[in-house]
């Protein structure tokens, strides 16, 4: 096996939850886990789109348990590393410790970027389980830099072993993620990561900007099977790291195979800049709220873009879906 | 009338406000703050109030004890375990305001009669009581087979000992859910906005029930349940009307606070406080009543 320099995190199975409508079968993340297996990816995410515990009528219910589901994934890995996301507030250290027994090896703990310090309980249990620890800061393109580097630091004190700039919305531009990474290097010791949406078709180019200034974490998802757009296309990535000489070890053909053969049929339709996630990267918003803004405007006879610019003007953070609805009533009444 | 002396134990932000809104009732005296910081704002500003002020903590208390009856706890889950053995030893009883848990859940539109007697009662959580009481309003109408609630808060409006135990949050909220408000089961989650100006606390409840639903009555028992909270918390109010899809519910509250000590749009705080003073006034009439 080569010797990995950026290590690659496969978050269709969590990310893609969103775009699926929280649908994942057993069988259906058993053939994506082993694929992914197969072709040495290290980590594979497993959970409800908004992490563990995700499953309410806030942001949809899962239709298989997640907790079947990461043990689907855990009996299909050979090498690859089984990891959960943690949103504290929706998800709690029980629901961790269960993920844990039932073979979960790493755990992502993330919060609104100004947040930091509700993570620290659940880090501190994932280490003492032994977990990979992971700080994630979502909606990293809504503070300044400085911020930033203050709530990273708080994470890497929490024990993380990585800290991620989590651009959720997709609205970061690549000279702010560079700005962002180059400023995280400077001011941490632990592993920098970043987590890109493709709403403003910038994915790949922060991806590129975060791994020159430093980034070895990196996400992606397969076909861009994510919320909103998705994120950055997780076989696309792997080849050109490999025009740049970087290396994933990952097997690119083994990834085409299985984002052609395997996870394409997943999809209804496939993911593509619409107009609406689109407007989540440009407003600022959250990109799991695509689906809910997209029902809503249907029911309240509203434009779905103005739904979400609202959203943004109103500086509303990730889990609030309920202001969707909120929203959209309003407008339909002026 | 006479009224019934009452103390706090916690100098922060809850028992700073519990100390103003407790000024204003007519049927309880505040008589003392305890706290263990002699620099804290809390006690600074009691003692401008003339209120009588322990600086060292339950221990001051205890060698003073007839200052008062009934005791606020205002601090952590784990100094609550602490005081309440040591209150419960002299007959003192305890609205506990931490997560601690260790008294029966109150909701004062639900359940407030069934605990006057009881030693030690425990005021759940913010979320808790702004949603509680729809729960239990629905319930009353059509079975609540699962019920579900998000707070949002204003990031400054939670403090430290919030913070660091957010599962505390979402644990004990989701019990009061099922105990007090009825549902077969409970889910709470919550979220922190850190917005600038701050945002008021907004509270979303969704109930799915069984079987058919009389809209009519539901929505009027919804009605009429968030003009009960009102009579002791005035900024509690529905965003809209309750909006019913099949056999779902969904009603959506915001809770403006009342502005005491913490600004307006730390409802979360605001609701605490003031269903802990409607507790103790309910508490203190039944205790002045038996004394006659």
């Amino acid at each position: 096996m080569n010797q990995r320099e950026v290590f690659i995190t496969e978050v269709a199975l969590r990310d893609g939850s969103h775009a699926v409508g929280h649908s994942y079968s057993i069988e259906q993340v058993k053939s994506v886990a082993q694929a992914l297996d197969e072709a040495n990816v290290p980590y594979i995410e497993v959970s409800h789109g908004d992490g563990l515990g995700g499953s309410s009528l806030q942001y949809g219910l899962s239709m298989t348990d997640e907790m079947e589901l990461i043990s689907a994934a855990v009996s299909v890995c050979k090498n690859s590393k089984v990891g959960v996301l943690l949103l504290p507030g929706i998800g709690t250290v029980e629901h961790l410790r269960e993920a844990e027994n039932l073979g979960a090896r790493m755990a992502r703990v993330a919060t609104h970027v100004t947040e930091a310090d509700v993570s620290k309980q659940h880090i501190e249990v994932a280490k003492k389980l032994g977990m990979e620890t992971v700080g994630f800061l979502m909606m990293a393109h809504m503070v300044s830099t400085e911020k930033l580097v203050e709530q990273a630091k708080l994470m890497e004190n929490y024990g993380a072993d990585t800290v991620y700039v989590v651009d959720s919305a997709g609205a970061l531009l690549p000279h702010q993620v560079k700005e962002r990474i180059r400023a995280l290097r400077e001011h941490l010791t632990i592993k920098i990561g970043f987590h890109g949406h493709n709403n403003l078709s910038l994915a790949m180019a922060n991806t590129l900007a975060a791994i020159e200034e430093g980034a070895t974490m990196i996400d992606g998802s397969v076909r861009c099977l994510g919320a909103g757009a998705g994120n950055t296309q997780t076989e696309v990535l792997i080849a050109v790291l490999e025009r740049m000489k970087i290396k994933t070890g990952i097997d690119l053909y083994k990834m085409m195979d299985l984002a052609e053969d395997v996870v394409a049929p997943l999809l209804d339709k496939p993911q593509e800049i619409s107009k609406g996630s689109l407007v989540l990267g440009y407003a600022g918003v959250y990109s799991s709220f695509l689906l809910h803004a997209n029902r809503a405007a249907k029911k309240f006879n509203v434009d779905s873009r103005n739904i979400l610019v609202e959203l943004g003007k109103r500086k509303v953070v990730g889990g609030q879906e309920d202001m969707i609805v909120d929203v959209a009533r309003e407008l339909a009444k002026k | 009338m006479p009224k019934l002396k009452v103390g706090i134990i916690g100098s922060g932000n809850i028992g700073s406000d519990l100390m103003l809104k407790l000024c204003r009732s007519t049927t309880l005296e505040l008589t003392t703050m305890i706290g263990i910081d002699p620099k804290s704002e809390g006690l600074n500003r009691a003692k401008k109030l003339g209120i009588h002020v322990i600086e060292n903590g339950i221990e001051g208390f205890l060698k003073n004890p007839d200052l008062a009856e009934i005791l606020f706890d205002a601090t952590s889950a784990k100094a609550h375990i602490h005081h309440a053995d040591l209150l419960n030893k002299i007959g003192k009883k305890v609205i506990d305001l931490t997560p601690a848990a260790l008294g029966p859940f109150v909701v004062p539109t639900v359940n407030l009669r069934e605990h006057v007697d009881v030693k030690n009662v425990n005021m759940i959580t913010c979320g808790g009581q702004a949603t509680i009481p729809i729960v239990h309003a629905v319930n009353q109408i059509c079975e609540v087979e699962y019920a579900e609630i998000v707070a949002t808060i204003a990031s400054r409006s939670a403090g430290p000992g919030t913070r660091a135990n957010i599962d505390e949050f979402t644990v004990t909220t989701s019990k009061g859910i099922e105990q007090i408000g009825g549902a077969k089961k409970g889910k709470a989650i919550i979220i922190l906005n850190p917005a600038d100006p701050p945002i008021i606390m907004r509270d979303t409840v969704y109930c799915l029930v069984d079987g058919d639903m009389d809209e009519a009555r539901v929505s009027q028992s919804i009605y009429d349940m968030v003009s009960k909270v009102q009579d002791y918390v005035p900024g509690y109010r529905l965003r809209s009307e309750p909006i019913i899809d099949g056999n779902k519910v969904t009603v959506f509250l915001e809770v403006e606070g009342a502005g005491d000590y913490l600004p307006n749009y730390s409802g979360n705080l605001d609701i605490m406080t003031s269903s802990a003073v409607k507790v103790a006034e309910e508490l203190a009439k039944v205790q002045l009543s038996n004394k006659v």
